[in-house]
């Protein structure tokens, strides 16, 4: 009851701006400013700035870093090109997911690891676990950084009014190190959890405020707007981005979750190699699914699938859509049921038809 | 600050009931209540004709975040629920105490009316 919440370097801003704040993964963020659905579209049409400064950072780094990472994580490591991102899943021996990551190669030998909140400490420990006889050490960075998203068609004309940065040379997943506002090793990345274009920023945690401050004013007559943790989960349903606990997690595979592109078995080892490949040959027992509801109630986490009378799975998310103004979701579904034309989800004691989608509400 | 009129009655959920000469009332939900659901997206109202005891769920009130049940603040009939809510649930977050009112009702034992709160006894518990 009485755990102790943490705050970001941006919290005084956050009440300053008249955020609603809850509790979050150990951190006390804000929820909303204004309301979701004006968040929402401001990052859609103008341009939205998000704290995630609870996100957490580890630094990789040694000699044998780029195989030590390719033999944790799913993706391939050691083909990332310095300066360039890549996500990546890291999973459990039984194929279960310990995270999903951005790592980013700063140098031959060096990189850095975006965390989930929740998940900082566990996947920490989790990678020392690991190095063995490796000549590689894992440095825990979360203290030291913050972290703004700035997300929408006009983030990148906001940003660029505070930096001299070259952002048009920055390719998708690219990154540069520069100055912003001022502040000097600022990590500027074109990466985002919205599905419109932007960047996100990592700075050090003394740098937050005076570059969020910056970024508002210079984006106010552009539109930008303050957007709290409920527009980020509304706009990355929207995109079909999953969120560890829900889409994936320790029960979840990242096959099963639809992230098999992430998944390289052309690598000849990696945690959780031969549990994966088996569910690739064989098809995982449940899979993930995109929804979205002809109907104005919205499906929770928990709310239960049928197909006829027996229930085939259970929602992981739910929100509603403000761009196709639809309650959508997505659900996890038994083998042999994830393309049916005929699912329900129960909603309150109410049956309302599950229209199951192919791609994202968002491109 | 919330919106706490004078001239209604509450309930420590959240609903306000204006209570009207002729023993029918409006039952809404409060701006404190929107405030704190956030955008509401749905509003789940009962039949005309359907009774409901004192601390009864008559409904439900769904915002982006989470669905939240309506509790009826005394027992009642309901006369009349406001089909309005369908087509633009928002106008709870915009008008909680005037065009977003959810239900009219008959108070079937006006004797109940005395355990609700009055504006000051609501906004002592905001």
């Amino acid at each position: 009851m009485s755990e102790t919440l943490a705050r970001t370097p941006l919290f005084a801003l956050h009440v300053e701006l008249g955020g609603r704040i809850v509790p979050f993964a150990g951190w006390e963020m804000p929820v909303q400013y204004t309301g979701i659905i004006e968040e929402h579209m401001a990052v859609r049409k103008t341009a939205g700035l998000f704290d995630v400064s609870h996100m957490g950072e580890a630094r990789v780094r040694g000699r044998d870093a780029a195989a030590f990472l390719d033999r944790i994580m799913t993706n391939e490591m050691s083909t990332i090109r310095i300066g360039m991102a890549r996500y990546t899943v890291m999973c459990q021996p039984d194929g279960g997911c310990v995270d999903d990551l951005i790592v980013y190669r700063l140098g031959e030998s060096e990189f850095l690891i975006c965390l989930n909140a929740s998940n900082a400490p566990k996947d920490i420990a989790w990678m020392r676990s690991l190095i063995g006889t490796a000549q590689v050490e894992v440095i825990d960075e979360c203290a030291a950084w913050a972290q703004l998203a700035i997300q929408g068609p006009v983030a990148e004309k906001i940003l660029s009014e505070i930096t001299a940065a070259p952002l048009a040379t920055i390719k998708r997943f690219g990154f540069l190190v520069g100055e912003v506002a001022g502040e000097a090793g600022c990590i500027i990345s074109r990466t985002g959890y919205t599905g419109s274009p932007g960047f996100e920023v990592y700075l050090p945690a003394a740098s937050a405020d005076k570059v969020a401050r910056a970024l508002l004013a210079a984006g106010k007559p552009h539109g930008l707007v303050p957007a709290g943790l409920g527009a980020r989960d509304s706009l990355r349903l929207e995109a079909n981005y999953p969120l560890y606990g829900h889409e994936i997690s320790e029960r979840i595979s990242p096959i099963q979750a639809g992230l098999a592109w992430t998944v390289k078995f052309a690598k000849p080892e990696f945690v959780g190699r031969e549990a994966l490949r088996r569910q690739v040959e064989g098809g995982p027992s449940s899979s993930v699914v995109l929804f979205s509801l002809d109907d104005r109630r919205i499906a929770r986490q928990g709310a239960v699938v049928f197909a006829g009378e027996t229930a085939v799975g259970e929602v992981l998310s739910g929100t509603l859509s403000p761009v196709i103004n639809k309650p959508i979701g997505t659900a996890l579904i038994a083998a042999g049921h994830a393309h049916s034309t005929e699912l329900t989800v129960d909603i309150r004691g109410n049956r309302i038809p599950l229209r199951v989608a192919n791609e994202a509400f968002v491109k | 600050m919330s919106n706490v009129p004078a001239d209604l009655l509450y309930t420590k959920d959240h609903e306000w009931i204006k209570v009207a000469a002729d023993g029918t009332a409006t039952i809404g939900i409060t701006d404190h209540a929107q405030a704190a659901l956030g955008d509401v997206t749905f509003v789940d109202l009962p039949k005309v004709g359907a009774t409901f005891n004192h601390g009864d769920v008559f409904g439900t009130v769904e915002s982006v975040k989470a669905a939240s049940d309506l509790y009826s603040p005394v027992s009642v009939e309901i006369l009349a629920a406001n089909a309005d809510l369908n087509n633009s649930p928002d106008l709870v977050n915009r008008e909680p105490y005037g065009s977003a009112w959810m239900i009219k009702v008959k108070v079937k034992n006006p004797a109940e009316l005395a355990g609700l709160l009055d504006a000051a006894g609501y906004s002592a518990i905001l």
